[in-house]
């Protein structure tokens, strides 16, 4: 009786997860390359697309840390092709920086606004627009209903939309799918060689709706995330080989 | 199709205008006078100062001999070219069609214009209360010539429309001046007793050329219609344009919507038919008290999409002020482009520049914020990092050179690199540590450096020394020395933040 009651219980909770937009994982579910461990913590252990991805972070280094690993979910969720747009107030963004995590960065699209009412409307009607891969948007705040527009806006339109939150000292429940925290590491080079090694940061799933919240450390390292322990553990890397 | 053309003669042009603006002059007899070589000459008197025997053309000594109580005003060259000029540009709501015809007067081609006021008698009559509320004395005349209309309205008690084909009948009767001639030949035509434009007629023309010169053989041939005349238009019309009037003011919102869907769909039509699209619009609403607004969008690629256009115009509709109604809306199209038809696809694979959605979203942001706002880079050759992008404008422009990837770039490069104090060890070595917003990072491992010379054919000044450093907390930086270090105090930036 119980082992019927929970195959029943099972199945429940995968309709309501199907009935909130959670797609079971199938073949052409989208996989970020190297990040199977954070993926894990998703309900149906997917990385959930199409809907609003939140990041906060307080400092400028924090916030360029949070580009880099954003720059690094690009490039899996456009797949190389498609169109990308970053809208933002006070753009620091260097385009040509975002080659090494592998897009193009003529595939991004950005607008520079003035007002905060006008980003958050270039935010909603590109979140509109299904041929975005994804949207990223660079706010200070982000109220609970502003979020819920943008998250009723991708519901049609299935694009993912990435918030940056660069003030973190207000954190107010939002109606996003996850919320992350990036911050930098200190690099690391094997056998101890001096110099910058590749960019590590810490990643923290602050809130995740129907899911786990964890924390990891990851590497960006030829061309995909890389789990932090293995490369300790003493494999050796692509570049060093080819150094070497 | 047989052309219908409207003359207009303002009588009393300048003498009304002043009247309009100084109501006090209404009752007296005043003129316009204007110094002519040695003496002062009348160039416009008002209907009082006519009938008193003042006529324009006289001395002033004279005229305040026959009218000692007259009032003169000062007159200012080319004053009725202006005024004429401003008054034609009004009557475009009546006609595309409209020329200047110095010194007081104007030319209307009205083909196809009338059936909007029910027929030509309404029309002519719908200008003339027109102008006479706003206090011009005017007289019209509608004819298949130019050169009968403007005889007509010069000779005729109010408004006289000739039906087609009937300029023979219509001049007979009039003076020979009538027919546009130079003063010469209108005296030597008196003096021979050619009363009537009858009597001119009747001569064979070979004569009449012998006599007064070809000018007049012309001047008869093109009022009766067997020479062309032509319009020095003030305002080519676009030939993309369509205008809608309104028989009731508009004066909300919802009808400013359906007037600019309607002419949208008119010219959506049109291009479509012709492979067209539109990259510019111009909406003009003319208001009743006489105020124009006009509302332009651009398209960042050509367009005849109906929905899409109209959405571009509705972001900036509200900044049209319908105040007490507007009676006239007029669409133009000033710049065209052809549209590049595709295919469409069955399934949507792959995303490309191209889709339609990303286009009117730009346009979108484009009509509401600015052209200006929206970036796109593509790689530039050169080192120096603030100019190794260029934007683009085009979407449709692809990268000439690829990316390159072989020299690390900050993913946050500040807009203005920001100065810093560092201990450096030793010269050609990165610092020890530095303070920047009064926070000391202790550089714990560093790259480079990387020299980058400033590019001398465009801009003077040191080069830089860039290096990667990365402090106690992890955070990674691009900082960089500027010129060499024989300086006393060295100058150090920081320009960027590693991810």
């Amino acid at each position: 009786m119980a082992q019927i009651n929970k195959n029943v219980i099972e199945q429940l909770k995968k309709d309501i997860l199907l009935k909130q937009g959670y797609k079971p994982a199938s073949a052409d579910t989208l996989k970020i390359s190297g990040l199977q461990q954070v993926e894990a913590n998703f309900p149906n252990g997917v990385f959930p697309t199409g809907m609003i991805h939140e990041f906060i972070s307080n400092r400028d280094e924090h916030a360029s840390a949070c580009r880099g690993f954003i720059s690094g979910l690009l490039n899996s969720l456009t797949g190389n092709k498609g169109m990308c747009i970053w809208v933002s107030m006070q753009r620091t963004i260097y385009a040509p920086a975002l080659k090494e995590f592998g897009i193009e960065p003529d595939q991004l699209i950005f607008v520079d606004v003035a007002k905060e009412k006008d980003l958050l409307w270039v935010t909603e009607e590109a979140l509109k627009c299904d041929g975005f891969a994804a949207v990223i948007t660079e706010i200070k705040e982000l109220s609970f209903s502003q979020s819920l527009r943008l998250q009723l806006a991708v519901e049609q339109s299935k694009v993912t939309g990435l918030v940056l939150r660069t003030d973190d000292t207000k954190i107010n429940p939002t109606a996003t799918v996850a919320r992350w925290q990036i911050t930098p590491l200190p690099s690391h080079l094997q056998g101890g060689l001096p110099g910058v090694g590749f960019p590590r940061w810490k990643v923290e799933l602050l809130k995740v709706r129907n899911g786990q919240p964890g924390a990891w450390e990851f590497e960006w390292q030829g061309g995909k995330f890389l789990p932090v322990y293995e490369t300790e553990s003493g494999n050796i890397n692509t570049s060093v080989r080819k150094a070497g | 199709m047989q052309q219908r053309f409207m003359a207009l003669w303002f009588c009393y042009l300048k003498t009304d205008w002043i009247t309009i603006r100084k109501p006090e002059l209404t009752d007296i007899p005043f003129v316009f006078s204007l110094p002519d070589h040695n003496c002062v000459m009348i160039t416009a008197a008002n209907n009082i100062a006519q009938q008193g025997g003042v006529l324009p053309g006289m001395r002033l000594a004279d005229a305040k001999a026959i009218l000692p109580s007259i009032e003169v005003l000062e007159d200012k060259p080319a004053r009725e070219e202006k005024l004429l000029k401003s008054i034609a540009e009004w009557c475009i709501r009546y006609t595309p069609l409209v020329a200047l015809n110095l010194p007081d007067g104007l030319l209307l081609n009205i083909t196809g214009c009338t059936h909007l006021w029910g027929n030509e008698a309404g029309y002519v009559a719908d200008i003339i209360s027109r102008f006479k509320s706003k206090g011009y004395v005017v007289k019209a005349a509608v004819a298949d010539t130019i050169g009968t209309a403007w005889a007509l309205s010069r000779y005729t008690e109010n408004y006289c429309i000739v039906e087609p084909k009937q300029q023979r009948a219509a001049l007979c009767n009039l003076p020979p001046a009538a027919l546009r001639l130079d003063a010469v030949t209108i005296e030597k035509l008196d003096k021979l007793g050619f009363l009537n434009i009858e009597s001119v007629l009747k001569i064979p023309l070979k004569e009449l050329r012998r006599r007064f010169g070809g000018d007049l053989i012309l001047r008869i041939l093109q009022a009766l219609g067997d020479v062309e005349e032509y319009l020095k238009l003030i305002k080519e019309p676009e030939p993309y344009q369509e205008r809608l009037h309104t028989p009731e003011l508009i004066k909300t919102r919802t009808g400013i919507d359906i007037a600019v869907q309607k002419l949208l769909k008119k010219i959506c039509e049109r291009l479509t038919a012709e492979g067209n699209g539109v990259r510019t619009a111009i909406l003009s609403t003319y208001r009743t008290d006489g105020k124009i607004q006009h509302l332009t969008i651009g398209t960042n690629k050509a367009t005849y999409d109906l929905a899409h256009l109209f959405k571009l115009f509705e972001l900036r509709l509200s900044d049209i002020k319908p105040g007490m109604g507007i009676e006239l809306f007029v669409l133009q199209i000033p710049k065209i482009d052809k549209v590049d038809i595709k295919q469409q696809a069955i399934w949507k694979g792959k995303i490309n520049v191209d889709d339609n959605g990303i286009i009117q979203l730009l346009d979108k942001v484009a009509g509401k914020i600015g052209i200006q706002a929206i970036y796109r880079y593509l790689p530039q050759e050169n080192y120096w990092p603030e100019r190794a992008i260029k934007n683009s404008q085009n979407i449709k422009d692809i990268k000439q050179t690829p990316w390159r990837t072989d020299l690390k770039r900050p993913v946050n490069l500040l807009k203005y690199p920001q100065p810093i104090q560092v201990s450096a060890p030793i010269p050609d070595y990165a610092p020890m540590l530095f303070r920047y917003k009064g926070e000391v990072h202790h550089v714990k491992r560093s790259d480079g450096p990387e020299r980058i010379e400033r590019e001398w054919w465009l801009d003077e000044g040191e080069h830089r020394d860039y290096y990667i450093v990365e402090d106690q907390n992890g955070y990674r930086y691009w900082i960089f020395r500027s010129g060499h270090y024989d300086k006393a105090t060295p100058e150090w930036y920081l320009h960027g933040h590693f991810a």
